[in-house]
């Protein structure tokens, strides 16, 4: 029973899989961005496994560095939208969300 | 043997924290099945010859952006808005839509036939093998994200400050 790429793709897959069932099913803010953390964990387990069991090389490795980058900065601006828009609705409900539509 | 028990120990631990994340409806409850998520996928870098990336991970992730939703829970979740149960057909239609990417997603790996590389990793990736990639064949994306960083500490400073209503 080793173990190889197949199954790090299968996990991600699954681990995918619930970040979107996570985005569709919560009603509040913070919780789409639990799913969206998600599904870039998701990611990072492919990129990493990649790097291991087919090139060899770092470059799977420093993807998923600016993956995570990527992650940190996008939840810091986003947990700053919600507090912004707390001040204006008393909530952070997605489907109050809608006054933006033109 | 040791690889594989360790492999369905870290996805275990993250795949059910996953689906924790997926079927709590309270909100605080979420961020905790996400902590277990970060931690399983944290193991698996670490069982995959990427110290550093799980160290990263553990510090980054769970230490500062699992802090900064649990800040974001705590500020804006008033008690009506803590909870919130989907509908029947909500779930039915998530569900739908999580198998079918699924079941998509296994069967397009599966039959892709992957074979190990030629040269597959054998040591772990040391911090100074990293370090050097990201300032010689990474240095443009290094310096685009330390400004993307400038941006973002200035745009979430302005846009969360205390404003006088």
């Amino acid at each position: 029973m080793t173990i190889g790429l197949t199954h790090y793709l299968i996990l991600s897959a699954a681990m995918f899989a619930c970040g979107v069932m996570c985005m569709m099913l919560k009603r509040n803010a913070v919780g789409v961005l639990v799913g969206i953390e998600l599904l870039l964990n998701a990611a990072n387990v492919n990129f990493v496994a990649f790097a291991r069991y087919r090139t060899g090389a770092m470059d799977g490795q420093i993807a998923a560095v600016f993956v995570i980058l990527l992650a940190a900065a996008e939840a810091a601006i986003a947990i700053a939208i919600f507090m912004n828009f707390y001040n204006n609705a008393a909530t952070i409900d997605v489907d109050r969300g809608a006054t933006l539509r033109g | 043997m040791f690889e594989a028990v360790m492999f369905y120990l870290f996805g275990g631990v993250a795949l059910v924290s996953a689906i924790g994340c997926v079927a709590s409806s309270n909100i605080v409850r979420v961020a905790c099945w996400l902590l277990g998520a970060l931690g399983g996928v944290a193991g698996l870098y670490f069982l995959n010859f990427a110290n550093l990336l799980g160290a990263i991970q553990l510090i980054v992730y769970a230490g500062g952006t699992l802090l900064l939703i649990i800040f974001g829970i705590m500020l804006t979740s008033k008690s009506p808005w803590i909870t919130y149960n989907p509908k029947r057909w909500e779930v039915v239609t998530a569900v739908c839509v999580g198998a079918a990417l699924f079941a998509g997603t296994a069967i397009a790996t599966l039959s892709a036939g992957l074979k190990p590389g030629e040269a597959p990793m054998t040591a772990n990736a040391t911090v100074k093998q990293i370090g050097t990639e990201l300032l010689t064949s990474y240095l443009v994306p290094f310096e685009a994200a330390s400004v993307l960083l400038l941006a973002v500490l200035i745009g979430a400073a302005y846009l969360a400050r205390a404003e006088k209503r």
